[in-house]
């Protein structure tokens, strides 16, 4: 732009010594209409040119003497010795502005208002015209989304103006969502046809929030050279939008290309109007076609807003929403209760009323708790910064990739699953990739990937952190379990067996311990706080080409599908996620097993822990007991009860403080007669028998 | 092939101003100097648009759109003219002898190519 303010100063100031020749020259000829006409066109000049290249003073000074020129010029003043002194000195203000236009000092600004108000007294009696208006008229607010229905008829010289429709139109596109209908029906035959005259006419419907003036712009230079309708047909502010767009004869009537006497005629012999009034030869068809589009187009409008409100969100304080399905649970307790009492009463009618209340809490449980999902998605890019970081203070070169980030889980689960995936993302940075030499050494590229991925399965979320990093090393682990003493040095382990050593309390095999995965108390630890969640981790590892970690946890805490079990008068739960299947467990079975407790599924033997034995309780068992197998960390392993009842939505209540240490049971939840369940904590029963095997 | 445009004014800094937003957006651009000048160029070469001043010595912008429109190549290419605010009456008479459009000065270069890019598409 400088070349061109350059360019403009020194324009100017030739312009500004032929000024003031024409003005000395101008003061011997005062009737010489060239002289004025120059003198017009040097103001002219300055200020057309001045303007655009930002001597915006220089412009609205130089329009007031402008304006007097343009009186002198058509008549209206003449010229005296007081103007041209007048504009003299104006011809030296300008320059005096031009010097100063670089060095920032602003030109005597009294000198200019003296000038101006010269000026303007010599021009009175024709109001003193006001500066031109720089700004730009002030943004008009947002407005409202409206439909415009806009009927656009060139007349047939159009395009002896060189306008061309079509350019205009393209216009009218960019304002909003828009349907263009050409209307041909004007056409003559070939023979009387002028090929440089416009025939064709066009209906649009417009959707936009620019307002009608904007689309008045679009047809600026062609006012006078078309006929041009613009309506209003419809705002999109929310208000009636859900009643029906108009009739197609209610829109043609409006548009005037049907009267309302050839309507009802037709209307009257109900058949489809449209086709109707084509076949009568009332309207042409492109017209009824327009028409169409129209009603068209305002539905589909009014579709996307629909959509776009859908879209929209409110945000709730968390605690609102764990009130809510709090209540929720409460609601499912009572319901179950509703539907037991219909059952024992066989009062058909009170049974339609629990099963209708039955569908609805069950929808309302599964809205309350979709409301608390969340896209684990904002955990994950915390992640790819954690990444970033430790891979350059530890020298490694390492690129996390991600995978369904809109996976929703229980907002609480995102929340406590952080600190665990932490440590499962530093493990596999510090342990996992090898440095860049050593990758190239193995014949791996330089970069190392951290791949976190989020997948529904089922009623759970696997969650999986993979590096292509060395993989675990199977003996290193055996050795130090062995030296750790947490197996026997010839015990035979599957790899999962050998891979779940790593969660084992005080395990770590990295040689050195570094910052970033602490103090070896790590494994353990994201193993406990993952089964908090009702969760289970699996690792897959392949040496030398990597690892892999799985994390399952449940959509969310506050309601489970559980088992319903019962021994002797007691209520059990068996989340139903762990339950594989039941089989019935015979005395003649008990007795064939000779005291060791192995039950006999489909030739292989599965382990049992009699559960009315390992909670003392009393009394007999019945002839035929249950068994309930379940699978933990990939063993089958039964419970032995004396009924199976069937699922049920299980509230979790947590036990209160005096029960929290109780092995065995994770929690409680109350039954449809009022009597309390608990719910069992299999793993860690699982588990305890164990230690108690090994001890004995 | 770029579009060629003619722009025809007697300031020599309104015709660097518009040649060079013109080419910024991909135009070729032959100046005029004046309505004559523009008349004799535009019977020997083909252009797809006209910018022309209305205050010109020798031939001014009216002459200049009515002796364009009169040549065969010019007959329907637009032709949009530069006024001033002051000047409805000139606009009248420029719509009068054939020109498409107008823009009214003074005017931003994004301003010159929202009308060239409306008239010429």
């Amino acid at each position: 732009m400088d070349a061109h303010r350059q360019a403009f100063k020194e324009e100017a100031y030739e312009l500004l010594s032929e000024l003031e020749t024409s003005l000395l020259e101008l003061e011997e000829t005062p009737d010489d209409i060239d002289l004025i006409g120059r003198v017009f066109r040097a103001m002219h000049t300055i200020k057309g040119s001045g303007s655009m290249f930002g001597f915006d003073d220089i412009a609205s000074f130089t329009h007031e003497v402008e304006t007097i020129f343009d009186m002198v010029r058509n008549g209206k003043l003449e010229v005296t010795k007081l103007l041209v002194n007048l504009t003299l000195a104006a011809r030296d203000q300008i320059k005096a502005m031009l010097d100063h236009s670089e060095d920032g000092e602003a030109a005597d600004a009294e000198a200019t208002s003296r000038i101006i108000a010269g000026l303007r007294t010599l021009a009175c009696g024709n109001a003193p015209a006001p500066p031109p208006s720089q700004a730009k008229a002030a943004k008009a607010a947002p407005r409202q989304m409206a439909s415009y229905r806009i009927r656009f008829v060139p007349v047939p010289g159009i395009f002896a103006s060189g306008s061309n429709p079509l350019h205009l139109l393209a216009e009218l596109r960019e304002l909003g969502s828009c349907n263009i209908v050409a209307q041909t029906s004007g056409f003559p035959t070939l023979a009387e046809m002028d090929a440089e005259s416009c025939y064709v006419f066009w209906d649009v419907i417009l959707t936009t929030d620019q307002g009608v003036n904007a689309i008045r712009d679009v047809f600026i230079f062609v006012e006078d050279d078309c006929e041009l309708k613009i309506e209003q047909i419809a705002e999109h502010d929310g208000f009636g939008e859900q009643q029906e767009y108009k009739k197609l004869g209610e829109i043609l009537l409006e548009r005037g290309d049907i009267s309302r006497g050839a309507m009802e005629e037709v209307l009257s012999r109900q058949k489809r109007f449209g086709e109707l009034a084509v076949s009568q030869g009332i309207i042409p068809e492109t017209r009824v076609q327009s028409a169409l589009v129209e009603q068209r187009h305002i539905k589909e409008v009014r579709q996307e807003k629909q959509n776009a409100e859908a879209a929209s969100s409110v945000r709730v304080p968390a605690e609102r929403l764990d009130d809510l399905v709090n209540l929720v649970g409460e609601l499912v307790t009572v319901q179950a209760r509703l539907s037991q009492t219909a059952t024992l009463r066989e009062d058909a009618e009170l049974s339609a009323i629990a099963e209708e209340v039955e569908r609805l809490t069950c929808e309302l449980r599964d809205s309350a708790l979709n409301i608390r999902m969340l896209p684990i998605g904002s955990t994950f890019s915390k992640f790819k910064r954690l990444v970033r970081d430790l891979s350059g203070e530890l020298g490694k070169e390492i690129e996390m990739t991600t995978d369904g980030a809109e996976t929703e889980l229980d907002k609480t689960v995102i929340e406590k699953l952080n600190d665990p995936l932490v440590h499962l993302i530093r493990n596999s940075i510090d342990h996992g990739v090898e440095l860049p030499e050593a990758r190239e050494a193995a014949g791996k590229p330089r970069h190392g990937t951290v791949h976190l991925a989020a997948v529904h399965s089922g009623d759970s979320v696997l969650i999986t952190i993979a590096d292509d990093g060395a993989g675990l090393d199977k003996e290193a682990i055996r050795a130090k379990a062995v030296e750790r003493g947490i197996i026997s040095a010839g015990a035979e382990l599957s790899d999962k067996e050998l891979f779940a050593l790593i969660f084992a309390p005080g395990f770590s095999t990295a040689k050195k311990l570094s910052s970033v995965s602490g103090r070896g108390v790590g494994m353990d630890v994201v193993k406990r706080a993952i089964e908090a969640l009702r969760g289970s981790i699996e690792i897959t590892s392949v040496h030398g080409q990597g690892t892999r970690i799985t994390v399952r946890i449940p959509l969310t805490l506050a309601i489970i599908e559980s088992l319903l079990v019962k021994i002797g008068e007691d209520s059990f739960m068996l989340p139903l996620s762990l339950v594989d299947e039941c089989i019935e467990l015979t005395r003649e079975d008990v007795a064939r097993s000779h005291g060791r407790n192995l039950a006999h599924v489909r030739g292989r033997l599965v382990p049992y822990i009699p559960l009315r034995e390992r909670f003392s309780i009393a009394g007999g068992s019945p002839d035929i007991e249950q068994v309930v197998i379940t699978e933990v960390d990939g063993q089958r392993v039964g419970f032995v009860v004396d009924h199976v009842i069937g699922e049920h939505q299980t509230v979790i209540k947590s036990l209160g403080r005096a029960y929290k240490n109780v092995q065995g049971v994770s929690g409680a939840t109350i039954l449809g007669d009022g009597s309390v369940a608990l719910i069992l904590d299999i793993p860690q029963l699982v588990k305890s028998v164990e230690q108690e095997a090994e001890a004995a | 092939m770029a579009k060629v445009i003619m722009t025809a004014d007697d300031s020599a800094s309104v015709r660097q101003m518009v040649s060079f937003t013109l080419k910024q957006g991909g135009y070729e651009v032959v100046e005029a100097v004046d309505g004559k000048d523009a008349l004799q160029k535009l019977s020997s070469q083909k252009v797809d648009m006209l910018i022309t001043d209305l205050n010109m010595p020798n031939l001014d912008g009216i002459g200049l759109i009515k002796g364009a429109r009169g040549l065969a190549s010019c007959r329907f290419i637009p032709i949009v003219m530069l006024t001033t605010e002051s000047q409805d009456s000139r606009k009248q008479e420029g719509k009068a002898a054939g020109a498409t459009g107008w823009i009214v000065k003074p005017f931003k270069p994004e301003q010159l190519m929202a009308v060239v890019k409306k008239v010429l598409g």
